[in-house]
């Protein structure tokens, strides 16, 4: 069955292919059956290749060699395991509900750009499984780098609008920096190991690496892993991609991209393993990010970058979870976030686009009357990810704040803080958003509706699964399965809580949980659920209001001393230095063929003596070849 | 024997054929219009270079005195080509003139000049055939009857040919001198390297210098090539180099093979002179034809490079750069050879603009231009790059560089005639040209082959599988 493995990015490739070529040509409806259809298609296969894997266990398909110079041989293979299967169905799935949900979102686009919207898309998907799929880090860096270039475009969609572009560059430059960290760590790999297949670099690494170099390696992938997945310091990309159209926020910067850098963390489990260092920095940023992003989506006013911020902030925990050893767990709350994330962005999208484009939550409030199924998805997204119990994102997060707690109880107290936190910011959008007056114009009002079905649908697919995709690993106390742990463990060894201890634990943070959600629940309707909102802020939330004026930090630290290198080497190097030596050569050729014409005169008979002088001058120099030698060779 | 006889001098044997054919035209009674003597003469070349594909072999005759096999074969098909794509390009220029049939003899008498020097393998006989392909030219040069420049260029050609065919005798009777011999064969044994043999070789060294136009030997080239008419021009600056080349490389190879020190630093030194002062009168010119020519003067430089590699992709390289050469040289000296004839003008300024009036001729001229500068995927490209990877076999890095560098001084003249070509804005450019069927033919093949000849690989392959090392 691992056989037809290559048919799951082949299909968005095809996809890819027929809408980007023919955008001009084909109809709205028919790109969207492409769009749409390729990755369903994409989803099947992922389907069988699951089973196969859950009933065969993983292989690695070679198909040819990618680069063979000599001894040194990157095979282009696809490794089809238990971690692999897991990403392609939630890109794929996940990815063929976006795109269903996009068809209907992106209507109003004109044929061409429709196509092009499309063609980014299924680029993207096909992208992100090779990412996924590769067997090697070299070509999971090709899919790496495709992403990053499809998170350009998609958010750059827009183009005509200046900031957007920007935008599109922020993420671009940032992504490129974390890129570098990637690329290094890779060349590192593979000159001591001389090879980058994943099979071969995790048996070796214990044998053939010094700690130094497992250190250095996984730091740079670290690296190469803030910058796709937006964590300090590289995150402040992530809210400004929100320029994109909300149905690529939800796939690429909330579901599937971001999370790369997670998937190449749990697949370097061996590697990180071997690394406590390494290890305790990744919790410590994962942590720290988490916070940081969720104070500052307590005081926004935008209803994306409420979300986005949160998923920096879930990303955070994602890396918390990695940190503490429980890569399962992390790869896990990927799973459950893209549910609940998904369906959070796509609500927004619904809520944008029934108001207009309006993306301010503080003209929003009581839209539950009028988009019941958007609303009450969303309710469901919420409480996932505040923890609600037995909703997947309880499950997921108990699980990563159990890890951190059998690790290291001060982390653990910071991480109820960020769920906290979390609760906090989320039940904030969603009272400002659905619950409490309208308080945007009369004639936003007057157009209000709920969304066609193509975008309904998903919505409440994705809040099914927000509900119960946790079961998959319900915890032993409540009599859950540990279904997710066990599957992945031939790739990713398992940390379990068994015994009474845990199940206390447990019991105490389902009672914890509760009673904050409650608080939560009473506090933010007062204040939020209201017919007036001004939505400015003083003092201190202020301060979080402007994202801790990080953007301005990295300007004045970062960009404006680069930006005024840059003109000094513009303006002073090149000007006087370069161009002058680029001018002063062309001058003196020029001179120097002025004064070599006069060799050309024009009359036979001083060509033939210059001839004869040559031949003398020729004779002269090779009458002792030793001579002429020895001069050659000194002046070279 | 007979049969031997008819099969090994085919090349030779076809152009007098045909020299007699013209001949009997000319002084018959039958009144032949110019059209139906250039299409008979065509038809006759045509015929004669597809015969040059078939019924080969190798051998020699006259007591070693002559001698052919696969290699020699494709460079005089090579040359059969040339000067089928000259003549093709002739017409526009022979339509009127009144010595239509005196100009393939002329032309025929060199082409057979040239076979009988490249199958040579006595200098005695290399020596004979080459004064035979160099006589007829000067009389070509001086084909503009009326023109003075014509004339000049003609007087210029044979005096300083003259002036090299003394020296070359001069070098062949000292090597006879010191060796007692003329034969190819027995040369190399008994070649020792002594102060006289070394004169001998400078000498003749130098009249081959001469007749591709090696700098310090070039200073005839511009003259002559400014004042012959354009075809001339070009048989001179493609067919007549390449039979040139073809020849000297074989001969440093096999003959003066005990000399390899002496001329690999030689051609080092002159082929550095001879880019890097080509290019900088290149640089100068406002004429197109003398531009040219000087840029061909550069060209040569290259193909030293690649000879100086001494080895089969030596060899191998330079006959695929004149391979390159003919349809890329042509090509250019195609279109001016149409504007010339035409409207007279031959200056790098009367080319503004020429885009506007004449979209086909300027993307001809552009693209022989490109091939020129080894701009790929044009077969100059590939035909520089393979001359420098022979050279470069000898890990002279200093010599690659200077042509590298070389390389981007030219690219400057070149792109500045594409850029008056397409850019530069005229108020009176060049009318309209109309060409004829014999025109079209010879653009078509020459594209054709610019674009083919780099971009199958098979061209180079078949190329280095007959040539030899050393």
């Amino acid at each position: 069955m691992n056989n037809i493995a290559y048919l799951v990015p082949l299909f968005p490739l095809l996809g890819f292919l027929i809408n980007g070529l023919f955008r001009k040509s084909l109809s709205k409806g028919t790109i969207g059956i492409i769009g749409c259809g390729t990755i369903l298609l994409s989803f099947i296969v992922s389907l069988i290749l699951f089973f196969d894997v859950k009933a065969n266990g993983g292989v690695v398909v070679n198909y040819f060699n990618f680069i063979d110079v000599a001894s040194f041989q990157i095979p282009f293979a696809f490794q089809i395991d238990q971690l692999s299967v897991i990403f392609l169905l939630i890109i794929t799935g996940i990815g063929f509900l976006i795109h269903l949900y996009s068809t209907s979102y992106m209507h109003d686009e004109s044929s061409e750009h429709f196509g092009r919207y499309f063609a980014y898309l299924n680029l993207f998907v096909f992208s992100m499984l090779l990412l996924i799929m590769g067997a090697n880090y070299v070509i999971m860096f090709i899919g790496w780098e495709g992403v990053g270039l499809c998170s350009y475009l998609l958010i750059g969609y827009w183009f005509k609008n200046i900031n957007y572009t920007n935008a599109a560059k922020k993420a671009f430059v940032m992504n490129r920096i974390g890129d570098l960290g990637f690329l290094l760590a890779v060349f590192w790999l593979l000159s001591k190991l001389g090879t980058a297949n994943y099979v071969d670099v995790f048996e070796q690494a214990s044998t053939g690496l010094s700690s130094t170099d497992v250190t250095a390696i996984t730091l740079l992938l670290f690296v190469g892993a803030m910058g796709k997945s937006a964590q300090i310091p590289l995150y402040t990309w992530l809210p400004d991609a929100m320029a994109g159209p909300t149905p690529v926020s939800a796939l690429i910067h909330a579901a599937t991209m971001v999370t790369a850098g997670i998937y190449m963390i749990a697949r370097s489990n061996v590697l990180y393993s071997l690394s406590p260092l390494t290890q305790d920095v990744v919790a410590v940023i994962g942590l720290a990010t988490a916070i940081l992003s969720a104070t500052i989506a307590l005081f926004q006013n935008d209803i994306k970058k409420v979300l986005a911020y949160s998923t920096v902030s879930q990303l955070g925990f994602m890396f918390l979870a990695l940190g503490v050893g429980a890569y399962t767990t992390g790869v896990f709350h990927v799973m459950t976030h893209a549910f609940f994330k998904a369906l959070m962005f796509l609500g927004a999208g619904s809520v944008i686009h029934a108001m207009g484009g309006e993306q301010d939550i503080t003209k929003m409030g009581g839209l539950v009357k009028k988009l019941p199924i958007t609303a009450w998805t969303f309710v469901i997204g919420v409480l996932a990810i505040s923890g609600f119990p037995f909703t997947s994102g309880f499950v997921s997060k108990d699980e990563i704040l159990l890890a951190v707690l059998a690790h290291s109880p001060v982390l653990f107290w910071f991480a109820v803080f960020a769920a906290i936190l979390t609760a906090a910011y989320m039940f904030r959008l969603m009272m400002l958003v659905f619950f409490g007056g309208f308080r945007g114009t009369h004639e936003q009002e007057h157009h209000l509706h709920e969304s066609p079905s193509a975008m309904t649908i998903p919505l409440i697919i994705l809040g099914v699964l927000s509900l119960i995709g946790g079961f998959v690993q319900l915890p032993h106390v409540f009599g859950g399965e540990d279904f997710f742990n066990q599957f992945l463990a031939p790739i990713v060894p398992a940390v379990t809580h068994e015994g009474a201890e845990a199940a206390t634990l447990e019991y105490y943070l389902l009672g914890g949980t509760i009673v904050i959600l409650v608080i939560v629940y009473v506090v933010t309707k007062k204040l939020f659920a209201v017919d007036r909102f001004d939505g400015v802020y003083t003092g201190f939330k202020k301060v979080l209001a402007d994202k801790w004026y990080i953007d301005e930090l990295y300007n004045a630290v970062i960009v404006n001393p680069l930006d005024k290198l840059a003109g000094f080497l513009k303006n002073v190097v090149e000007k006087s230095g370069i161009d002058g030596i680029v001018n002063g050569v062309g001058k003196f050729v020029n001179y120097a063929s002025r004064q070599l014409r006069l060799l050309q005169s024009g009359q036979v008979g001083n060509y033939i003596l210059f001839m004869v002088l040559s031949i003398a001058v020729l004779f002269l120099v090779f009458w002792n070849q030793e001579i002429i030698v020895q001069f050659l060779q000194k002046i070279f | 024997m007979l049969n031997d006889f008819f099969i090994l001098m085919k090349f030779e044997l076809l152009p007098a054929v045909i020299f007699f054919v013209l001949l009997f035209i000319k002084v018959g009674t039958a009144e032949l219009s110019n059209a139906s003597i250039i299409r008979l003469a065509n038809i006759l070349l045509f015929i004669n270079l597809v015969a040059g594909f078939f019924y080969n072999k190798d051998g020699g005759m006259f007591g070693d005195m002559f001698h052919t096999n696969a290699l020699i074969v494709l460079q005089k098909s090579i040359l059969n080509l040339g000067i089928f794509i000259v003549s093709l390009q002739a017409e526009a220029w022979l339509r009127t003139h009144k010595h239509v049939i005196e100009f393939y003899l002329l032309l025929l008498s060199s082409l057979m000049g040239m076979f009988f020097m490249i199958s040579g393998a006595n200098l005695l006989m290399f020596y004979l055939g080459l004064e035979l392909a160099t006589i007829p030219l000067a009389a070509l040069a001086n084909f503009d009857l009326e023109k003075r420049k014509s004339s000049e260029a003609a007087m210029k050609l044979i005096m300083s040919s003259a002036f090299s065919s003394g020296l070359l005798l001069f070098g062949i009777s000292l090597m006879y001198g010191t060796t007692g011999t003329l034969g190819f064969a027995q040369l190399p044994a008994l070649l020792n390297g002594s102060n006289l043999q070394v004169f001998a070789f400078v000498l003749l060294f130098a009249g081959f210098a001469f007749k591709i136009s090696v700098v310090p030997f070039h200073l005839w080239t511009a003259d002559v090539y400014e004042g012959a008419p354009v075809p001339v021009t070009s048989f001179l600056s493609v067919v007549s180099k390449g039979a040139f080349i073809f020849v000297f490389a074989s001969v440093l190879y096999t003959v003066f093979k005990p000399l390899a020190d002496t001329w690999y630093h030689m051609l080092f030194l002159l082929s550095v002179l001879t880019m890097v002062i080509g290019n900088l009168f290149a640089l100068r010119q406002q004429n197109i034809k003398r531009m040219l020519a000087f840029s061909s003067i550069a060209q040569m430089g290259f193909i030293l490079i690649g000879i100086s590699g001494s080895s089969q992709a030596g060899t191998a390289s330079a006959v695929y750069f004149v391979l390159v050469y003919v349809f890329t040289n042509l090509a250019a000296f195609g279109v001016v050879a149409l504007v010339s004839a035409q409207t007279g003008k031959e200056d790098i300024t009367d080319y503004k603009g020429f885009h506007a009036t004449n979209p086909v001729l300027a993307w001809v001229l552009a693209i022989a231009l490109f091939s020129l500068a080894g701009v790929p995927p044009t077969a100059g490209f590939f035909g520089k790059f393979f001359l420098i990877m022979a050279g470069a076999a000898k890990q002279n890095y200093w010599l690659i560089t200077i042509a590298a560098l070389n390389m981007i001084v030219s690219l400057y003249y070149y792109l500045n005639l594409v850029k008056a070509l397409f850019m530069d804005a005229n108020a009176s450019p060049v009318p309209k040209i109309t060409f004829g069927v014999y025109a079209k033919l010879a653009i078509v093949i020459c594209i054709a082959g610019m674009v083919l000849s780099g971009l199958a690989s098979v061209v180079y392959e078949y190329i280095y599988n007959l040539s030899t090392g050393f």
